[in-house]
């Protein structure tokens, strides 16, 4: 992933910026402003979150205002504002799954990452939140992982265990977004 | 065994796949629209076969369909709700992930029936697995000529996208995901006018759950009036219900309309029963906004009938004593579950997803949170009770969409049939944080599983 300040410019590859053109051409034209959202999942699955300067570029590339950039993004909870771990665990925490246990694992999580709610832990790997119902009720309790946003189901300690595990050894490889 | 119009070939193993899907007899109902039928005359099956929409409203989908206007020289517009945020329900997630071509048969079909060049499936962010799978689908069927220019030699053209969401509830909305889609806020619209004249891009529009478009396909290959023999009254049809909290078997299902609920509940066929061993409490039957009934009012009407999976006899009674099919979100809580902390739950969702635009949701959704967080925490007072009561109906009816109303029904609820619990949580704070308030009279006995099967 890379590190970037909420200073620095942003300057978008072309590989992400034929990205970008290829969502553009979905909609009428003159209706460019309609990419925004899958825009800006495109870049903070490229930089892990989404910046001020990298919103600034994205209002220029659709032609928009940045206020329409940032209004949008602070609206919608997928976005993170700000620097996060490398792994998201974002634990439904919503009637369904709070009934069979999710207010557990999410105790037990921050136990073992040793992290609070939204705070990254040292080695930059890994952050944690709840998130309202992933409409995945009948596999409770259940978390998702960012970019690709992989479900793990029917959660357990074990399962826990098992996963933060092998997210540490995972070597770096860039999900694949659009 | 109910019929299985959605899912009848859900195990067969690659049925994911154009290949497998097709030798299943898919995409059948894509070569009778567009070599037999007219679009009016498709309009017509769906009328006929009584389908209603399936993602809570209940709303029928050939009347909606046919207050679509048809201005010269306007484009129009179907778009596929598939931001499924209802807390309890996650059936067109299955769907997507599962039979993902049922949904791009069937956006072929209604697209036809409404005149629509583009249409685009709206999918709730979080779901970038579907995405894919639904941008794989929709690729396969291009390639075998089901969707792109001049389809099948009819002259159709259709081109079919998926568009992410952001996670937000408020974009299941119908006028939200129109925002949303068009690359704003997701803040409802007044209406009128209605999206089916003003909706993305200003042009005439129809949003449609996963669900209702996918029960376009079985409507068209076996006729309207073939559907609507199924199910009971004006519930036509099979419906998916998402089944969880604590079952034997969460899962989903799809059942014909008119099931009881006790069979629902307790047959093998369906949810198995009750986890542990344990008995029921309560239910909320159609996603977390409908109201909440206790085990004796969901299993029988206040009438001492069978309570039946149809939007008519969950209703019965009306709020006083029933709820709504909604989305089919069906959660069962056992006799350790604690009412108000449920109620709080749910009143934080929807605190943490309400848009923002009217006061009473914005104020009231955080004030119904504060106070029933302080009634589970052992702080409350006993006049917190009315005025939760109080604050619901002041945000019930007077907001821009129903996300007011979804905030408010649960609380209201909850407090209608379960106020002695909340009582309780005032009178006995130290007890309320350490034990649970149990069953009370709430439930009547546990049905044995072979009086289910005779009956």
């Amino acid at each position: 992933m890379l590190k970037i300040s909420d200073t620095e410019e942003v300057i978008f590859s072309p590989e992400l910026i034929s990205k970008f053109n290829e969502i553009v051409a979905r909609y009428p034209e003159g209706k460019q402003k309609s990419a925004l959202l899958p825009v800006l999942h495109l870049v903070q699955a490229e930089y892990g979150w989404v910046s001020t300067p990298a919103m600034n570029k994205v209002a220029d590339y659709l032609d928009i205002k940045p206020i329409e950039v940032y209004e949008v993004a602070t609206f919608y909870t997928m976005f993170f504002l700000e620097p996060k771990g490398k792994y998201v665990l974002e634990v439904c925490r919503t009637g369904p799954c709070s009934i069979v246990g999710a207010d557990k694992m999410m105790k037990y999580i921050e136990q073992k990452l040793g992290v609070k709610e939204g705070e990254v832990t040292e080695d930059g790997l890994f952050s944690w939140r709840g998130v309202e119902c992933l409409a995945a009720c009948g596999m409770a309790p259940v978390l998702q992982i960012g970019p690709d946003y992989t479900y793990y189901e029917n959660l357990n300690e074990a399962k826990v265990d098992e996963l933060i595990d092998s997210l540490r050894l995972k070597t770096v490889e860039k999900p694949q977004i659009n | 065994m109910g019929r299985k119009l959605l899912l009848e070939h859900i195990n067969v193993p690659g049925i994911n796949t154009f290949e497998v899907y097709r030798q299943k007899g898919g995409y059948r109902a894509v070569e009778k629209v567009l070599r037999a039928m007219s679009p009016e005359d498709v309009v017509e099956e769906v009328k006929k076969s009584g389908l209603r929409g399936r993602g809570g409203a209940g709303f029928p989908t050939g009347m909606k369909w046919s207050f679509l206007a048809k201005p010269e020289g306007k484009p129009r517009y179907l778009v596929c709700n598939g931001d499924e945020s209802e807390p309890g329900t996650f059936k067109d997630r299955y769907l997507m992930t599962h039979i993902p071509h049922a949904l791009i048969e069937g956006m072929i079909v209604s697209s036809f029936a409404l005149g629509a060049n583009t249409s685009y499936i709206y999918v709730r962010g979080e779901m970038m697995p579907q995405i894919r799978i639904l941008e794989k689908a929709i690729a396969e069927a291009k390639n075998a000529g089901f969707l792109g220019k001049n389809i099948l030699g009819s002259g159709f053209d259709l081109e079919l996208y998926v568009q992410p969401g952001g996670g937000a509830y408020i974009c299941g909305e119908e006028t939200a995901l129109i925002e949303s889609l068009e690359g704003k806020r997701g803040n409802p619209r007044i209406k009128p006018p209605f999206p089916a004249i003003s909706g993305l891009y200003n042009c005439p529009t129809v949003v449609n759950n996963v669900e209702s478009i996918a029960a376009t396909v079985p409507i068209i290959n076996d006729g309207g009036e073939e559907y609507a023999k199924i199910g009971l009254g004006r519930s036509t049809g099979t419906k998916l219900i998402s089944a969880s909290g604590n079952l034997n078997k969460p899962g989903v299902y799809e059942i014909e309309l008119g099931v009881s609920v006790e069979e629902f509940l307790y047959s093998e066929e369906y949810c198995g029963g009750i986890a542990n061993g344990k008995r029921l409490k309560a239910v909320v039957a159609g996603g977390s906004s409908v109201p909440i009934l206790p085990a004796n009012l969901i299993l029988k009407t206040v009438n001492n009938e069978p309570r039946l999976m149809t939007y008519e006899s969950l209703a019965d009674g009306g709020f006083a004593s029933g709820t709504m099919l909604g989305s089919g979100g069906f959660i069962a809580y056992d006799e350790d579950q604690c009412i108000v902390r449920n109620t709080w739950n749910f009143s934080r969702f929807y605190h943490h997803e309400s848009c923002g635009q009217c006061s009473p949701c914005r104020e009231g959704t955080g004030w119904m949170e504060k106070v029933l967080h302080r009634l589970e925490y052992g702080h409350g007072k006993l006049s917190d009770i009315d005025l939760l009561v109080d604050v619901s109906k002041k945000i019930e009816g007077n907001t821009i969409c129903p996300l007011g109303d979804a905030a408010a029904w649960p609380v209201a609820s909850a407090i209608r049939h379960f106020r002695d619990e909340f009582e309780w949580h005032v009178t006995n704070p130290q007890e309320a944080v350490s034990r649970n308030y149990g069953l009370a009279h709430y439930a009547d006995p546990l049905p044995k599983l072979e009086n289910v099967a005779a009956s």
